[in-house]
Order: structure tokens, then C-alpha cells, then sequence
């Protein structure tokens, strides 16, 4: 019996047949109470206001407006930091994804004994994912240089981090009957891992890897701002320029660009599961 | 036995001319990638560059770190936790229309295509693009951060309510209404109890990687930790850059503990 239940008694009822049943009083008042003492604290601090919104909210539209029609004769110009951009998330990718693997295996408990290597390594990947990949990006930017290199490394980061949490706990949820039995029948860990465990995991690894992918190549168009290379450059240069249509081209091809990718990978997922 | 399990070996799928094609594909593709990466322009010394930001940014600020006025890390993280958590909000709300209008099992399926798409075009735009409008909308300051952040957590939002609306479990609905249920009754008690954690735990889990992504909004002056954070690292001040980056560590690492528990109390009923 939680405290909650101390302070607001259940409420008792009678069954027909005489037995008793206890229903615990609805947690949502409290729940709702506190939630609307945080979103008073915010709108405090934030200087949230309706009435700014309401009144001067057709201002949000002028640039959207500018941009349509696109300037089509822009395109030429973009597709060659599109193209930059689809590269630095394939292969940063690519690069994180495998990187992650070695660290997951390290991190789970039912792989690894040594709970001062799980710990470790989940400290690790903990660690790299609370790093903001803008924050990256820029650092990258100061030790490769400005270019798609700097890019591919922070998008690599982010991948390593983001794909090693998910792998870890897919490998901690596997049947491990497999790899017991392999194990008994006399094969090493390696070999065991390999036989009993992978062949589990590998279908939504992939899976996961097409979805950060697609996450990637939207990720990567804010690169650009940081001098990390691709579409962010020159949206960052048409915005600046407050040539809004050039930006509008930009936006709308960036949009097929994704739509295609997300059909290409949602049918390989589907395929997968 | 024996020989039965020699012949299912025997007999397994050969798969290996479709995977080296998918591994010839693979290379391929990295291949042709690899010609955007390799651009070293060769910023000299980087690796002693690299030495000094790790340095500095392992030898944080400590009176930026515990500066308890409006200027210090710790009311930053403030702002940008009201920030996220507002953003968060509003954006949580403002998905639940755009959500039920799209689900498949609702709608007919043009309606929920049109609603997809329109759900992937704001995901599409930077959130960057928005922050712009936005600060033209109400001047700088965290408010049009915070509008931001929920445009921007639109798409997932969404995207994972859609997933919950379509695997709503329909039996439930039909026995209620074979106990002689009302409308009223059925949407109380047969679907807001299937929805609402599956919700809660979505919005619980945008509102941590808000507050990672708030740095962006640095960029165009929306608030939170972004601006300091990108400007100590343009002037190189990396001690003040590690100040802010290890209250930010600190807070990500405490939330995402909190709200892994709830999610966890939540998935488990």
C-alpha cells in the first residue's frame, strides 16, 4: 500500500455474493494537478503568450508565402549539397552502426558478466547521446575543417549512440536458449554469439538502421548551419539573403528526397519483420 | 533423426548470390559516399585543436556552473526545461487531432494520405525554418523557442499516436456495446484507458529529446542553453562551452533516468 493510497482511502465495495473488493482512488487528479503547476512555471519563465499569438500570428505565414511559388531555376544549384547531404548520412551511418556493435555486446547483461563493463559501457553510450550533435558538428567543424567531413562525423556520433542503446536492449530481450545450448554442445562465446544470437537481433538492427538513416538525412539538412557541409549551407546562405523562394526549392526538394528515401526503407522494413 | 536434420541442412535456402549482390550494393553505395567525406581541407594542427577543446571542456567554468542568477548554467537549464515541457505540451495537443484524422482505420484512406503527407512536410522543414518564422512572430526570447519545439515534435508525435490509434484493440468496443454501453461509456471506458499511456510515455519521450535538440534553437536566438552554448564555442571560451555542456550532461542523464521510470510504470500498466 503506497502512500497515495494512505491519504485518499480506497473506496470499498460489496459484491453480491457478500466478498469485498478495494478500487484505489484515480491517481489522475494528482497527476493532472502537478502537470498544470509545471505548465504555470513554464508559461512563467517562457513568457508564453496567447494573445501575442493570436493577434500578430499571420506574421508566421509571410515567409512561408514567400516561399511558394519556388524558384525553380534554383534547383540546378541544389543538388549538389542534396546529393553531399545523402552521402553524409549514408555514410555516417554506416560507420556509426557498426561502431555501436562491439560497445552493445559489451553493454549487455546477458552477454557480459562483468557488471563493471556493462556499467562502463552504458556510461559510455549515455554520455555520447546526452552531446547535442549540433555541438558535435561544430567541434568536428574546428579538428576536419568546414565540409561534409565534420558533417559525417557528427551524424557517425549520433548513429553510434542512438543504434548501441537500441542494440543493447534488443540483445538483453533475445531468447538465450540458443546460445545455452551452443554453448553446452562445446562452442565459444564468439562462436555461440554468432550462431544463436545474431540471426535474433539482425532483422530489427537493420530495421533500426533504415529508420535512424531517414532520421539522419533530415538531421543532416541543419548541418549545414554550423559549416558542417550539405543542404544547410545554402539554406542558411538563401535565408540570409532573405531570398525565400530559393529557400522554398530547397525545402520542397528536400521533402521528395526524404519521401522517396522513407518509401525505399519502409518497404525493405516491412519486408524485414 | 539424424538424417532428418541432415537433410533440412541440406536442403536450407541458398542465399548466397542475393547477398553478395546486397553486399556488392553496400560497398557500392559507401563507395560513392565516401567521395563527399574524404574533402579534408586539412585544418592544420587539428589534432592539437582537438587537445585544447577536450581540455577546456573537461575544466568547466565552475562560478558560470554555479551561477544562481539569470546569467548562470543553472537558470538556463531552467528556461530550457520550460521550454521543452511547454513545447512539448503544446505540441502533444496539437497532434491528437492531426493523429485521429490520419489513422488509417478511421478515415477513408485518401483523407489519411493527404494527413500523412501533411504530417511528413512539417517534419521536413528544420526546425530551424520554423524558429525564423517564429522570432518574426513574437520577437526573440524563449517564447517563440518554445513554439518551435512543439511544430518540430509534431511529426513524431504523430506518427507514434497514429501507431497507437491503429492498433487499438476493437474487441473491447464490441463487448462494451454487447453490455449495452453508451457512446459516452465506450469512449471512457474502451478506448481513453488504451490510449492514454501509450500517449503519455510518447510525449514523456519527445520531451527528452526536446531538450537535447534545443540547442538548435540557439541559432536563431529562441532561447534555452543553445545561444551561450554556440557562442562560447565560436569564441573559443571552451571552458564556458564545458560549463554549459555539463549542466546540460547532468540534466539529460537525471531526466531520461525519471522519465525511463514512468515509461516503464507506464508499459506495465
Amino acid at each position: 500500500m503506497s502512500l497515495y493510497d494512505k491519504i485518499f482511502l480506497p473506496r470499498t465495495i460489496t459484491l453480491e455474493n457478500g466478498k469485498t473488493v478495494q478500487q484505489p482512488v484515480s491517481r489522475m487528479p494528482l497527476i493532472i494537478v502537478l502537470v498544470l503547476i509545471c505548465c504555470a512555471v513554464s508559461v512563467k519563465v517562457t513568457g508564453f503568450n496567447f494573445a501575442t499569438l493570436a493577434k500578430r500570428g499571420e506574421q508566421f505565414f509571410v515567409i512561408l508565402g514567400d516561399m511558394f511559388p519556388p524558384n525553380w531555376k534554383y534547383s540546378s544549384q541544389v543538388w549538389g549539397p542534396l546529393f553531399d547531404t545523402i552521402k553524409m548520412s549514408l555514410l555516417g551511418s554506416f560507420i556509426g552502426t557498426v561502431a555501436a556493435i562491439p560497445f552493445a555486446v559489451l553493454a549487455s547483461t546477458n552477454i557480459i558478466r562483468s557488471r563493471v563493463v556493462v556499467s562502463l559501457s552504458r556510461l559510455l553510450f549515455s554520455l555520447v547521446r546526452t552531446l547535442p550533435t549540433l555541438v558535435v558538428a561544430l567541434i568536428a567543424t574546428y579538428v576536419f575543417g568546414l565540409g561534409t567531413l565534420a558533417g559525417t562525423t557528427a551524424i557517425a556520433v549520433f548513429t553510434f549512440a542512438y543504434m548501441g542503446k537500441i542494440l543493447y536492449e534488443e540483445i538483453e530481450t533475445v531468447d538465450m536458449g540458443a546460445f545455452e545450448a551452443a554453448e553446452a554442445m562445446g562452442a565459444s562465446k564468439p562462436r555461440a554469439f554468432v550462431c544463436a544470437i545474431v540471426p535474433q537481433v539482425l532483422p530489427s538492427y537493420i530495421s533500426n538502421t533504415l529508420f535512424c538513416f531517414e532520421g539522419n538525412v533530415r538531421y543532416a539538412s541543419i548541418l549545414g548551419y554550423v559549416g558542417a557541409g550539405g543542404l544547410g549551407l545554402v539554406l542558411n546562405e538563401r535565408l540570409g539573403w532573405r531570398d525565400y523562394s530559393g529557400a522554398g526549392m530547397i525545402l520542397i526538394m528536400l521533402f521528395v528526397t526524404v519521401f522517396i528515401i522513407e518509401t525505399i526503407s519502409r518497404y525493405f522494413r516491412r519486408k524485414l519483420v | 533423426m539424424e538424417n532428418k536434420i541432415l537433410s533440412a541442412y541440406e536442403n536450407r535456402p541458398r542465399t548466397l548470390w542475393s547477398r553478395l549482390a546486397l553486399g556488392a550494393v553496400l560497398v557500392a553505395l559507401m563507395a560513392w559516399s565516401a567521395t563527399a567525406a574524404v574533402d579534408y581541407t586539412g585544418a592544420s594542427g587539428g589534432g592539437q585543436i582537438a587537445a585544447s577543446i577536450i581540455s577546456g571542456i573537461l575544466h568547466p567554468d565552475l562560478s558560470l556552473l554555479f551561477n544562481f542568477t539569470t546569467e548562470g548554467v543553472p537558470y538556463l537549464m531552467l528556461e530550457t526545461i520550460c521550454i521543452a515541457f511547454l513545447g512539448t505540451v503544446v505540441g502533444a495537443v496539437l497532434a491528437i487531432p492531426l493523429s485521429f484524422l490520419t489513422a488509417s482505420n478511421l478515415v477513408p484512406k485518401p483523407i489519411a494520405f493527404a494527413g500523412r503527407m501533411a504530417i511528413m512536410a512539417i517534419r521536413t522543414v528544420p526546425s530551424l525554418v520554423y524558429g525564423l518564422m517564429f522570432v518574426r512572430v513574437t520577437g526573440m526570447g524563449a517564447f517563440p523557442g518554445l513554439m518551435t519545439m512543439a511544430l518540430s515534435s509534431i511529426g513524431m508525435v504523430s506518427k507514434m499516436y497514429i501507431e497507437a490509434i491503429e492498433d487499438l484493440d476493437v474487441k473491447i468496443l464490441e463487448s462494451l456495446d454487447a453490455a449495452g454501453c453508451t457512446t459516452f461509456q465506450k469512449i471512457r471506458y474502451g478506448i481513453l484507458p488504451q490510449l492514454i499511456p501509450n500517449f503519455a510515455s510518447t510525449a514523456i519521450y519527445r520531451f527528452d529529446i526536446n531538450l537535447r535538440d534545443a540547442t538548435v534553437l540557439g541559432l536563431v536566438g529562441a532561447g534555452g542553453y543553445g545561444a551561450p552554448l554556440i557562442f562560447a564555442m565560436n569564441a573559443y571560451r571552451w571552458n564556458e562551452a564545458g560549463a554549459i555542456l555539463a549542466g546540460l550532461i547532468v540534466l539529460v542523464l537525471v531526466v531520461e533516468y525519471g522519465s525511463t521510470k514512468i515509461r516503464v510504470k507506464l508499459a506495465r500498466g
